[in-house]
């Protein structure tokens, strides 16, 4: 404690200190950022690629659609002729613990083919089991028009996590959402991009029952 | 010489049983009931804070001298915010899955009080070397306390032991939860209480 605690140091000691700090840390931003952004963006493909039919090959840019007031975010997918086969739509129930971001991927008859968690804060040992497979294998090949997206405790058909009821609420809430969604875009026009002639993606979702 | 190497190896051992700060002084708390739902987590944290306490000793031991006694706090925090930023920026980058898994308690480092608690009592006294080996110290204490008591919670919660089941179904679930962290932190507090004062005897 050499030095003395007068007005001069003090400022001139704290402006040191920032200085070097937020310029070590702006040079370090900067080095990670590209890492931390193919980091998110890896995560993301991986995900789509999970949660779509095997059969799906090149994924589209990410495309926005609005449903009831709120804006969802979506991709595409074609197989290796070039059909549309699957289309995979973001939503973010409430949980217990705040959103649930899950990314539902549909095959092009609306049934859907695998739910994949990209972030939750719910309870640790409880709501958040819905990223494990014992809970969410049950939506693989779910038909919403078949089976009713609403946990048991509701009249539906969806088996809740022991002792989650909200979280699992929340879960099947936020399919049959996805699912609403996914009808949503169908009906949309495609916006015609440069590289792609519009996608043809089938309107009829509940007409094909097979 | 030999007794110089002595001291600086108690530098390092003392941080494991006589002034291990989750057992015996109780500090950080929060990081420890919190993050310790697994074994993993429990370790992870606790490297993530022995990483910060180790470079945050360093730089403050270097700088100590040219601080003025009034501002050394606010001097500390920030230096201390820098490295645990630093390691938020490196995790985020490169081990996407732990930081997602620690999530909010990254930033919560700051606020650790081991931190700063050794920046104040030891750091700003002693030379870097010394301040090194005081961090890894305390820090692998902390280390081990925290996958110890990650362990413990995981094998009576979840029936698994770092993240290998061993268990069919679903363990105490309680010791998963809050109130279990409490619990087994207190036994174990008794039992670390008992063993170390059978040897000081």
């Amino acid at each position: 404690m050499a030095v003395q605690s007068s007005f001069k140091n003090m400022t001139i000691c704290l402006f040191a200190i920032c200085i070097v700090c937020s310029s070590l840390l702006a040079g370090v931003y900067a080095l990670t950022k590209e890492p931390i952004d193919a980091a998110a963006r890896a995560k993301n493909e991986a995900a789509i690629k999970e949660v779509l039919p095997e059969s799906a090959v090149t994924i589209e840019e990410e495309r926005t659609v609005d449903f009831e007031g709120a804006s969802y975010a979506y991709n595409l997918a074609y197989d290796a002729q070039g059909n549309t086969v699957g289309c995979a739509v973001n939503v973010a129930p409430v949980g217990f613990g705040g959103p649930i971001a899950i990314k539902v991927g549909f095959d092009m008859n609306g049934v859907i083919c695998n739910t994949k968690v990209l972030s939750q804060a719910e309870t640790p040992g409880l709501g958040a089991k819905c990223v494990e497979p014992a809970f969410s294998d049950q939506f693989k090949g779910w038909d919403p028009a078949q089976k009713d997206l609403a946990v048991k405790k509701d009249g539906g058909d969806v088996d809740a996590i022991t002792a989650s009821t909200i979280t699992s609420r929340a879960y099947a809430d936020g399919l049959l959402l996805a699912t609403k969604v996914f009808q949503a875009i169908g009906q949309t026009p495609m916006p015609l991009t440069e590289e792609c002639d519009a996608p043809v993606i089938p309107s009829e979702v509940e007409e094909s029952n097979n | 010489m030999e007794e110089q190497k002595m001291g600086k190896f108690q530098l390092i051992t003392k941080g494991l049983i006589k002034e291990n700060p989750t057992f015996v002084l109780l500090l950080g708390m929060c990081p420890t009931l919190a993050t310790t739902t697994s074994a993993i987590n429990g370790m992870s944290m606790g490297l993530a804070t022995l990483f910060v306490l180790v470079l945050s000793n360093m730089a403050i031991s270097l700088i100590a001298p040219y601080i003025p006694d009034k501002v050394r706090i606010p001097s500390y925090i920030v230096v201390i915010a820098t490295f645990v930023t630093l390691l938020q920026f490196v995790m985020q980058a490169y081990v996407p899955d732990i930081y997602e898994t620690l999530g909010l308690f990254i930033p919560l480092i700051v606020v650790n009080c081991i931190v700063l608690g050794r920046a104040e009592a030891f750091a700003n006294k002693n030379g870097v070397v010394d301040s090194a080996l005081d961090g890894i110290g305390i820090g692998l204490g902390f280390t081990l306390s925290l996958t110890l008591l990650g362990l413990v919670r995981e094998i009576l919660g979840s029936g698994s032991a770092f993240g290998f089941k061993f268990i069919q179904g679903d363990g105490i679930l309680a010791f998963v939860l809050a109130p279990g962290a409490f619990l087994a932190l207190g036994y174990l507090i008794v039992i670390f209480r008992k063993l170390t004062s059978k040897k000081a005897e």
